[in-house]
């Protein structure tokens, strides 16, 4: 079985941190390193740098703390922009989980990226992409040290058998705003998807990787069981 | 958009739903009866026939044919939905195997354990599901009650009313006062008057600029208070005055035939009345004995079972449970959790631990949508909210435009769970 895990960030108790308590924390990655990680997984597609342009994807400077889908003149998938509206913003963990996995972050995103697992190869590239952004000693430094406090959604969790009939039951609450049909206008469909998709997508949410406050409240009263319970249902709705 | 439900099978569905019902297990099928036809009950009845897969004999007793939805009634009034899309059929609801009788019940017998029907005959049932809505409390606003609705419009109930009250405010004067009478807690949809008063502002706006719209309001505060009254402020900047409780807002009375609005003594002349007055649970639930002094039903909060009998249900704005405001979305998700306990107690099917939801959107003007909502679950003893959110005062316009599109998305996905 693919592994889909994503890292992620205990996002509560990095934000109550006061400000000041992680200034000397310690560095993202190895920068250099980090030069010939970009060179092999992103210029195919990214610019960066003086001059850079947009290319298959948004160049990346001045990426840190941005606002996701927020460059201009770049087409972007609705799936992107439509997170950036909810607030979505690239700060390290939210890139960490980006890079790692694109479509555990934003299921419908362009990014034809199969994604990056290994941690320390993905901390180097950050490393390097962020000292293309403005002022980096100004970006708030709670996040490299969160890292360390990192959750990952073990082989375990993915590995839970769904209870279909009882994600039957559960998805009364989700069909109130997704269609059973699959028919979507103003809100996503959820049905058809893999069930690996889905459950990375739920526990995004419910561990406030991605934005959104209706979805990040759904997501956060169900358990694993209740999630793999769902993934379950929804995956064979569509049939 | 997608609403396609203008299926003619509507006219034919006691026709329909009878021959629907396989006869599996012949007359021994326990039979559910379920009183209203709206967002609690129209779901309550489908999803315990369609998850009992004609185990369980299911009548849904409704007198209209036709469902026009309150939620998005007041966007109808100011120009950004089409009347006809706020209606309904029950074709889809009795494919499903539900049988439907376009009547009145007038009357239950719980020792008998049956329900009367206007024309004449009687239905016995095993279990109960009662979702009548609302009704007004009588000489709630002196001056004012339902023979005089044509003159005052309520707006508050499906039907025909959006439509008479759209007519008045479009034809007002020019600089003419529409006037609200707000309901004191509780009533159905806390943001709804309020969200009212944003879409007839946003008419006048266009229409009659130099209109007065005027609040009076028995309340303290209302729902999203502060999203409401900085919208006002930034689309319809001096139209909106309202008058709380610390001004006679709860003190007022209403000369229908004279268009006239007492406020603590004094008279004001309005050019339209939108009375909304207080309510109570729908009457049914009053003559079957369901409910408490103060008109409604109180239900066990981990089923929605009534307090007064085991076998009888009450769910949606009838009953009273707890924390859940009185919703489309909170009856619906109430009528999920009765439909798995019945299955469950009339076949044996699994039961789970209830859970319940709401969200309410509300349009403040064109691509200015907000939302509230929380999560709910049985306490000790009445239904409790477990986590919230609301849209915050000053979000972008960006934020706010997609509020707006998922609400769109958000209806046609409950109508669609409950007649789709
Ligand atoms: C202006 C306005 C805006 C709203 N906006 C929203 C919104 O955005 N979101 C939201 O979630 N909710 C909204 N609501 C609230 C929502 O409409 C109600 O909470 C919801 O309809 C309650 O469902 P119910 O099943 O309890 O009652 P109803 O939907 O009112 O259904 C009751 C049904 O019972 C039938 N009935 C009554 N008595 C009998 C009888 N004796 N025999 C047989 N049938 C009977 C009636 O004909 C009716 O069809 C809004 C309401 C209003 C007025
Ligand atoms: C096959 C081409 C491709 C590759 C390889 C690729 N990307 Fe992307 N990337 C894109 C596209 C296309 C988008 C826009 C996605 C969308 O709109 O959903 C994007 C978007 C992004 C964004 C979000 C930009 C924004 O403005 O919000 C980041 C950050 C990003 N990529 C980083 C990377 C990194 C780091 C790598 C290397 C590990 C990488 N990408 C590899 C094509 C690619
Ligand atoms: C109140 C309405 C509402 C309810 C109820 C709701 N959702 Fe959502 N859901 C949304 C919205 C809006 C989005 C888009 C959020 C965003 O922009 O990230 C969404 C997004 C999602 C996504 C990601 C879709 C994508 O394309 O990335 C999944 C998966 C999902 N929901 C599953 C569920 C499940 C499972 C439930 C029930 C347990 C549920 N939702 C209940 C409104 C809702």
């Amino acid at each position: 079985m693919p592994k889909l895990t994503f890292s992620s960030i205990l996002l509560a108790g990095a934000l109550l941190a006061p400000a000041g308590v992680f200034a000397q924390a310690t560095p993202i990655g190895d920068a250099e390193a980090g030069a010939q990680v970009y060179q092999r997984e992103c210029a195919s597609c990214h610019q960066i740098g003086e001059g850079a342009l947009h290319r298959i994807g948004p160049h990346l400077n001045r990426i840190f703390d941005r606002r996701a889908g927020s460059y201009e003149e770049f087409r972007y998938s609705e799936a992107l922009s439509r997170q950036g509206r909810d607030g979505l913003r690239w700060d390290l963990a939210r890139l960490h989980a980006y890079i790692e996995n694109p479509r555990a972050l934003v299921s419908g995103t362009r990014m034809a990226y199969r994604g990056l697992r290994d941690e320390k190869r993905r901390a180097d590239l950050i490393a390097y992409i962020r000292a293309y952004s403005d002022q980096p000693q100004n970006i708030p430094e709670a996040s490299p040290t969160a890292l360390r406090a990192e959750v990952e959604l073990s082989e375990e969790t993915l590995a839970i058998e769904g209870d279909a009939e009882f994600g039957a039951f559960l998805s009364a609450e989700c069909t109130t705003c997704h269609q059973r049909s699959g028919d979507h206008a103003g809100i996503p469909g959820i049905v058809g998807w893999p069930q690996e998709d889905f459950v990375v997508a739920m526990h995004a949410y419910k561990q406030e990787l991605r934005p959104h406050a209706v979805m990040q409240s759904v997501a956060q009263r169900l358990d694993e069981e209740e999630i793999a319970a769902l993934a379950a249902y929804f995956e064979n709705l569509g049939n | 958009m997608k609403l396609d439900r203008r299926a003619f099978l509507g006219t034919a569905t006691a026709a329909t739903a009878t021959l629907a019902a396989p006869a599996v297990m012949g007359s021994a099928r326990p039979h559910v009866v379920v009183i209203g036809g709206g967002s609690g009950g129209a779901t309550a009845a489908r999803y315990i026939a369609s998850g009992a897969e004609g185990a369980i004999d299911v009548t849904l007793i409704e007198p209209s044919r036709m469902y026009y939805t309150c939620y998005f009634s007041n966007l109808y009034m100011g120009g950004f939905w089409d009347f006809d899309n706020l209606g309904h059929d029950y074709g889809n609801v009795a494919l499903l195997g539900v049988n439907i009788i376009h009547d009145w019940a007038i009357g239950v017998d719980r020792d008998a354990k049956t329900v009367t029907l206007a024309s004449g005959p009687s239905l016995s049932y095993d279990k109960l599901v009662v979702a009548p809505g609302i009704d007004f409390v009588d000489d709630a606003v002196p001056g004012w009650d339902v023979s005089k609705q044509s003159l005052m419009p309520h707006a508050y109930k499906s039907g025909t009313q959006a439509q008479l009250l759209k007519h008045q405010i479009e034809n007002m004067r020019e600089g003419g006062t529409y006037c609200m009478v707000a309901p004191p807690n509780p009533y159905r949809c806390p943001p709804g008057p309020y969200e009212r008063i944003s879409m007839v502002a946003h008419v006048l706006s266009e229409r009659n600029p130099t209109a007065k719209i005027l609040i009076v309001d028995p309340k303290e505060n209302f729902s999203k208070q502060g999203l409401f009254e900085e919208g006002w402020a930034r689309h319809y900047p001096g139209m909106v005055e309202r008058i709380g409780p610390d001004f006679g807002g709860d003190r007022v009375e209403v000369r229908p035939d004279d268009m006239e609005v007492i406020i603590d003594g004094q008279t004001q002349n309005v050019d339209v009345c939108n009375v909304i007055p207080a309510q109570k649970a729908g009457k049914i639930a009053e003559l079957a004995g369901l409910t408490n002094d103060a008109g409604w039903a109180p239900v066990m909060p981990a089923d929605m079972r009534s307090r007064m009998d085991e076998d009888v249900f009450v769910l949606g704005d009838a009953s009273h449970q707890g924390a859940m405001p009185k919703s489309g979305f909170s009856a619906n998700s109430q009528a999920t959790v009765v439909a798995n306990v019945i299955r469950g107690e009339l076949t044996g099917s699994r039961i789970f631990p209830a859970r319940y939801s709401n969200t309410c959107w509300s349009l403040i003007a064109t691509n200015d949508g907000v939302k509230v909502g929380a999560a709910y679950e049985p306490g000790e003893d009445q239904i409790e909210s477990v986590s919230s959110f609301i849209s915050q005062t000053g979000e972008d316009a960006e934020l706010r435009r997609q509020t707006y599109e998922e609400s769109i998305g958000w209806y046609n996905g409950i109508v669609d769970d409950i007649f789709g």
